[in-house]
This record gives structure tokens, sequence and C-alpha cells, in this order.
């Protein structure tokens, strides 16, 4: 039982993205950002809201991407650092009466000390091993904010209700429609960021860690410095992403923030395409509306009805949206020839 | 007398690269060929076209059953013993266990037996360390493990993908020796893949030479062995 | 000192459920090198059919045999249809698979047998066990079927063939292969395997934890953790680790100050991390030596 087991790294357990496929075509991005920009203008406002929290998921699912498919860590933890930056914002605002807009770059740096420090433990795991560590925390969570210590500042159970602010500047505009448009800057602000930080050394660092960690530390890439880094930059943007979604809901409470919330960010970042920093909206997409749907099929089987759809899925396209959008654009290209 | 081997119009890919064009050879039954070129020439790839571990095109006949189709498992099951590169020793069981590994599809218990015996009587040092983990032995003996594997499976054919690698130069001559006497004691044709062509070429009775996915020479081993523009252009001596 | 002996006691007797649980996800590690979410679903799915056949009047030991021959039969059925599908796809993608099996399952099992909780019978009888007041019948009895089951898994795999070519295809598929191993029917018979040992997990656990849809969940957790912390290339890791997991739970429960029923699982989770972060392969597992 002592002997050693020999394993030749073979295949990465995640699997690489071109550095070209990271984004969409400039067409593409323009076409999607003025369908982002107008449809408000045409649609209720709960629909604005619901556009509202895709854009939060889908930060989430980037962040997640960013771990997963850019620097090949697993998380089933991020729930954690969701409700770590939805709490800060909560607080800030309820207690300390902070501007909505503040709190959520603090909300982003506490979320990265926070994912920063997680991760140096995390250092000596990988794989399952790691999975069971983050689920760990994302278990932990809920029952940390119970906490009679912290009840004081987290509402315990009850959570705390979070006030939504109006637009500023007098803008004629209601306050769902105000957040969205305050949301989707942010987001765009943060895709462009997290494409450029894959696309540089950073980012080839933990691309180079993904694919081969020992390769890598042997030529020169500080593994531990990028491993954990990856961390602190993904739990920073879901602890903004957090930030966003405590205001658009209006109120953060423990059981909001469990680990079925980590398992739906994994199921986005799988339908999105793994490492495929625009697939993450679509990931967003698939868990906040095939619920749904799944709903309006059978209410009793609602959860198997979203079973098999996510089966059908996986079937079609086992590499998510990404594979869509390949496939679409052989297609047009073949168009264009004929 | 029929070929036991024939190949014909093989290509092979690695996803949109093609590999091997358009081969063409044959392996007489009970002789020892050899299959010699540079690195990358595609010899390791016609070894793992013949077990189905890469995409092909063409036809491979396994005494004159056709090869296309079935799954390298199937395809073992018919006789065919290969000794992949890098050995692929089960190097978390023990030396026996990886010699019943290799007939594990036998039915015959007392001949599975009587085979691990020979066995040990052929590669002494397997008898030594029989119940040590294979993952602890020498490079040397990790190839002899994995030879005498082979051999458990009582194969007609077995292929040997570059089994000098690594190896010191003595241990090479001991494992070619015993590969000619399993060749002409237990008739089993063999087909093995070598950079060194050297030693090669002494064991083998036919040799053909492979560069970048085409034969670009074939003859008796004498012949390639004698042939000074062959050896220079082709095998680096 | 008596509380704390009292308290491990006890913490073995829980651990038994851990132990059980915690094989047959080793089991399912070593036929496919992965964890499958879904496990504790299917095991929960095969408890409620041995119940549903006790219900129609069929004796516990029948049932009990019916169920694994059923377990057994779907676990390969499972494989074959939905994940053989998919044994080419990114890791990732298979994982999103058993997450959606998982949700079947559960899905399925609450609208045949609804979420009212159930008794579930025991054949051991639940007296205190040779009068001791912390272990009953039952746990001896789980105790010892876990370690009977252990015994069995050790003897097929050190001394069967079919055992030998199933460590074979997981340790080094492609040699496996090329000795005519079909590596592909070996995945199916692990998961066949692992849906049984699950389904006798699920039939133990059962009595101690009711019969119910959602039984499975903090076990599956716990019995994870277990498996991790024995290493998962180890089934008697497995069983350590289960009872190691039961103890830690019932001491963190006893002696930490504060930490209710809610905090106990994440205290758990949190101790054992730590181990890893100290043995990264776990107790018994082989550390993993990778060549570039």
């Amino acid at each position: 039982m002592s002997a050693v087991q020999e394993a030749v790294t073979d295949a990465p357990a995640v699997e690489a993205v071109p550095k070209r496929a990271l984004t969409l075509g400039t067409g593409t991005s323009l076409t999607v950002l003025a369908a982002l920009i107008l449809a408000p203008l045409f649609v209720k406002n709960f629909i604005i809201f619901q556009m509202t929290m895709l854009l939060v998921y889908g930060l989430a699912v980037l962040a997640l991407n960013i771990l997963t498919g850019g620097s090949g860590q697993f998380s089933l933890g991020q729930s954690a650092f969701y409700a770590v930056g939805a709490y800060t914002s909560a607080i800030l605002m309820e207690h300390a009466g902070m501007n909505y807009a503040l709190t959520l770059p603090i909300a982003g740096l506490i979320c990265f000390i926070f994912g920063f420090l997680f991760g140096l433990p995390a250092l000596r795991l990988s794989g399952v091993y790691l999975a069971l560590a983050t689920f760990a925390l994302a278990t932990a969570m809920p029952q940390l904010l119970k906490l009679g210590y912290v009840e004081h500042w987290t509402g315990g159970v009850q959570g705390l209700v979070v006030t939504k602010p109006d637009a500023p500047f007098g803008l004629p505009m209601s306050q769902d429609m105000w957040l969205y448009y305050f949301t989707l800057v942010i987001t765009i602000a943060i895709y462009v960021f997290s494409v450029n930080l894959l696309r540089s050394r950073s980012g080839r660092a933990f691309m180079a860690i993904r694919d081969n960690e020992i390769a890598a530390s042997a030529m020169g890439v500080d593994v531990a410095l990028y491993k954990t880094l990856a961390f602190g930059v993904s739990a920073g943007i879901t602890g903004v992403a957090g930030g966003l979604g405590a205001i658009a809901v209006q109120f953060v409470a423990p059981d909001g923030y469990t680990i079925a919330l980590a398992i739906q960010l994994f199921v986005g970042m799988v339908i999105g395409g793994v490492g495929w920093l625009p697939g993450s909206i679509v990931g967003s997409a698939f868990i906040i509306f095939v619920p749904n749907i799944a709903e309006g099929i059978s209410k009793g089987l609602s959860y198997a009805v979203f079973g098999v759809i996510l089966f059908l899925v996986i079937f079609l396209v086992p590499h998510g949206a990404r594979q869509v959008a390949l496939i679409a654009q052989h297609l047009l290209g073949k168009l264009k020839k004929s | 007398m029929t070929a036991l081997l024939n190949i014909k119009a093989l290509n092979a890919y690695y996803g949109q690269v093609q590999a091997l064009h358009g081969l063409q050879f044959d392996l007489r039954r009970g002789s020892v060929t050899t299959l010699l070129g540079a690195n990358g020439a595609g010899k390791t790839t016609t070894l793992r076209a013949i077990c189905n571990m890469v995409r092909t095109t063409g036809a491979i006949e396994f005494d004159g059953a056709p090869l296309s189709g079935r799954s390298t498992e199937n395809i073992v099951r018919l006789g065919i013993a290969h000794v992949p590169q890098g050995r692929g020793t089960f190097t978390t069981m023990t030396v026996e266990e990886n010699l019943q590994l290799g007939a594990i599809t036998r039915g015959d218990k007392v001949g599975v037996v009587a085979d691990i015996e020979r066995m040990y009587e052929h590669f002494p040092v397997l008898k030594q360390r029989y119940s040590q983990q294979a993952g602890t032995l020498s490079g040397g003996e990790q190839q002899m493990l994995a030879v005498a594997r082979a051999l458990m499976l009582r194969p007609r054919l077995m292929l040997l993908d570059e089994p000098s690698f690594g190896l010191a130069p003595l241990i090479v001559r001991d494992l070619f020796k015993i590969l000619g006497k399993i060749n002409r004691e237990d008739k089993v044709t063999i087909l093995v893949v070598e950079q060194n062509a050297q030693l090669a070429l002494e064991l083998a009775d036919h040799a053909y030479v492979i560069e970048t996915g085409r034969i670009v020479m074939s003859g008796t081993a004498d012949e390639i062995a004698n042939n000074e523009d062959v050896r220079k252009s082709y095998l680096g001596y | 000192m008596e509380l704390f002996t009292n308290q491990v006691l006890a913490g073995i007797a829980t651990g038994a459920i851990y132990a059980c649980m915690a094989l047959a996800l080793v089991m399912i590690y070593q036929a496919i090198d992965h964890l499958n979410f879904a496990q504790g679903e299917m095991a929960m799915f095969s408890t409620f059919v041995s119940w549903q056949l006790m219900q129609w009047g069929v004796p516990y030991w029948g049932a009990f045999l019916l169920t694994l021959a059923f377990s057994f039969a779907g676990g390969i059925v499972i494989e074959r249809t939905l994940f053989k599908p998919l044994a080419k796809a990114p890791i990732l993608t298979n994982v999103a698979g058993f997450i959606a099996l998982f949700a079947i399952i559960n899905s399925v099992a609450g609208l045949i047998w609804d979420f009212t909780i159930k008794q579930y019978p025991t054949p051991f009888g639940s007296s205190p066990f040779l009068g001791s007041q912390l272990i009953s019948t039952h746990q001896a009895g789980m105790i010892g079927v876990t370690v009977l089951l252990l015994i069995a898994l050790y003897i097929f795999f050190r001394f069967t063939r079919i055992g030998l070519a199933m460590r074979a295809a997981a340790s080094v598929p492609e040699s496996a292969r090329l000795v005519g191993i079909n590596t592909s029917w070996m995945i199916a018979l692990g998961w066949g395997m692992a849906a049984a040992i699950g389904s006798i997990a699920g039939m133990l656990i059962a009595p101690v934890v009711f019969l119910e849809p959602n039984m499975m969940g903090g076990v599956l957790i716990y019995g994870f953790a277990a498996a991790v912390l024995g290493g998962l290339t180890s089934p008697f890791g497995a069983v350590i680790g289960g009872f190691l997991v039961g103890i830690v739970e019932n001491l963190a429960g006893t002696y930490i100050p504060g930490v209710g029923n809610e905090l106990k699982l994440p205290i758990a989770l949190a101790l054992i991390v730590t181990v890893l972060v100290v043995k990264p392969a776990g107790l018994f597992g082989r550390p993993i030596v990778k060549r570039v």
C-alpha cells in the first residue's frame, strides 16, 4: 500500500480553447452588444430584471471559466464567493449607508483576497480533491452566515433587505432599467478585462498550468503564484456579481447561496463551453430559463425534465455553446463560398 | 507460401493530418521483418494502424481475415500481440500478474501456468522478481516483461515498437537473441520497428524502410544492410 | 475520558454508513477514474425498489437479492445508454451528466413514492448490541456487512480473472486492450458493481435515516469525504475513512463549542481537507508519481 502509482500526464483534464477562438468575431460581438443595449427599451420591467440577472450569473460563470477553463482548477465553491460579495454590498449599503456603486469594488477586493487566501492551501490539491475542498467551502458558507456571532451584521437566517437605487441625475428610467445598464457597463468592462487577461502573459501562464503543470513549472512559471492569482481573480469577479445580484434581487439570505448555486454555475460553464468566455452568457441563460421551462412542462417532474434537457444538450453538443458557434461559423463559411 | 499479414493502400490519419500514404507490404509466415526509418517517419503509426488504434483507410488482412472494423481487443484476440512503445507495463501490478494478463483471453488454465514457467526460463530475471511491482523493474527488465507478456497470448504475429529504446547495448543484444529464438522455436512471425537499424538488420530476414509515411525501400535484410546508399540516406550509418 | 470513548464508539457506529457508501464510490472510481455524484440517488432508488417489493409481500431477503440484481443490471444499463456516448467527451461534460442523472432519479423517485418519510425494516433488529447503549444490533450488523463486502471485494480483485481484468482496464486502458480486454465492458461492469454496492449501502442506511428521496444527500457527501480521506484507490481506506469521518463528526459535535447540527458537516469536511493538504493522496492512497 505504500507503493507508488505512476501516472503519465496524458490529456489534460480541461481541454484548451485556441486563443483565436477565445472571443466572438467583431461582427458577432457588435450584434450581441447592440441587442443587449436595445432590448430593454422594448420589454417590461420584469423581463429587464431577468436580463440583469442574466448578466449577473453570466459574470459568475465567466469567473468560473477563468478559473477552470483558464487555469484548470476545478471549483464547486463559487457560491461562497458570490455570497461574500452579496453580503458585503448589502452590509455596506444597509449598515454603513454607502452608495451602491462604491460597494462593488470593495466586494470585489474582499473576495479577491478571500479567493487568494483559499487558493493557498488549495495549491496542494487538484482534480477530485480540489472539488471536495471547494465543495466543503460552499456547504460551509450558508451555515457561517447563520452563525450567532455575526447575526447583528448579517441578519441571521432572515438576512438583510437591500434598497434598490433610483436612476441618478433624475434620468427618466425605471430602477430596473437603470440597474440593467449599470450592470451592463460593468459586465462589458469585466469581459474586456478577462479577455485581455487570458491573452496576456498571465493568461498564458494560467493555460500552461492547466495543460501541464509540471512542464509549466519546469519552464519557470511561478505555479503557486498564478494558481492563487487565478483563484483570487475568479473570486473577485464572482464577488462583484454577487454584489450586483444582491442589489437586483433586493435582499440577501443565507439559503440563497447554497451548494445548489455552485452546481448551477458549474452546469452553466459546461453548457457555455468550458474556457470560452462568450459562452458564459449562454450558460447563464440556461441556468435561469431552463428550470422555468422544465416547470412549465411538468410541475411534479420539473427537476427530472431539467435533467433530461441537460442530457440532450450535452449529447448533442458535448463542448457546449462554443461547439454550436464553431458549427455556425463553418456553415456561414460554406454559404459565403457558394 | 501465403503472407500472414497483407497490407494494401493503407492511409492513416491523426485528426486531419495524414501520417501514412498508401502503404503496401506483406509479412511472410514465420519471418522476422523489420521496419526502419527516422523519427516521425510513420513506423509506430504503422503498428498502431494494424491494431486499429488510429484512424485508417485501406485494407489489412491477417491470415486472410480482414481487420478493418474490428476493435483493438478483437484484433488482439485473433493472435496479434503488440508490444507498444514505452512497454505499456501494468506498473501497479506484480510481474506475475502482468504475465497472467497477457494470457487473460485464453481458456486453458494449465497451458497458461506452463507458459508462465517457460517465460521464466526465457527470462530468469523475471522469475526472481515475480512478486515485485512491475513499476519497480529497470527499463531492460520491463522490456523483457513486455515481450513475455506478449508471448503469453501465444500469438501468431508479434509487433514490437522500438524494443531497444533506452536500453544498454548488451541488454539489447540479449533481447534480440531471445527474439530470434522465439521466432525459430515457437514459429512466431515478428514485425519489429526500430531506430537502431544495425541490430535489427542482424535479426531480421526482410526489411522495409519508411520515410514520411511511405515505403521507400524493401528487400532482404542483407540487401538493405549492404546497400551503402540506403544506409547513408535513410539509416544514418 | 469515558465521554470520549463513548463518542468514538458512537462515531464508529454511524461511520459504518459512510464506510458502506464510500465503498460504492471507490468502486466506481476504480472503474471510471471519477466520482459519480448520482451514486447516492441510485442507491436511494434501489432502496425504494426493495421497499416496494416488500410492500407487495416479498420477504426481506428475497427483496434484498432481487434489488441487488436489479441494481447491478440498472447500473450497466445507465452506463451503456447514457455515459458510453459521453466516453469521448471532456470529463467536465461527464460531470454535468452525473448532475443530470441526479436530478432525474431524485425527481422520479419523488413522483413515484412521494416525499413522506417511510419506515424501513432491518434484518438485525434494533436492540442494544451486547448490552451497549451506544451500538444497536442494527449498527453492529452494518459494520459486519461492510467488512464482509470489503473482504468479498478484496477476493474479487486479487484472485479472480475478471477482477484482474478490471484492475488492468482501469490502470492502463491501452495496454489492457492490447491483451484483449474489452475495456468498454469493464467500465459497464464497474458501474453495475458500484450500483449493487450502493444498493446494499442504501438498504442498510434506510432503517437509520428513514426512507425518503432526499435521504442520501448528507450521506453522499460524507461518503465522498470518507472515500477521499481513505485514498480513492483503496477500498480498505474507504472503510477506514468512513469510520474516521463518523468519529470526527461526533467529536466535533461534542467538543467544539457552538457547533450545532448545521456546522458539523463543514467542520468535518474542513478537517478532511486539512488532512488532504498534508497527504494529498489520502491516508491509504498511493501517491501518484507523474511522469511528464
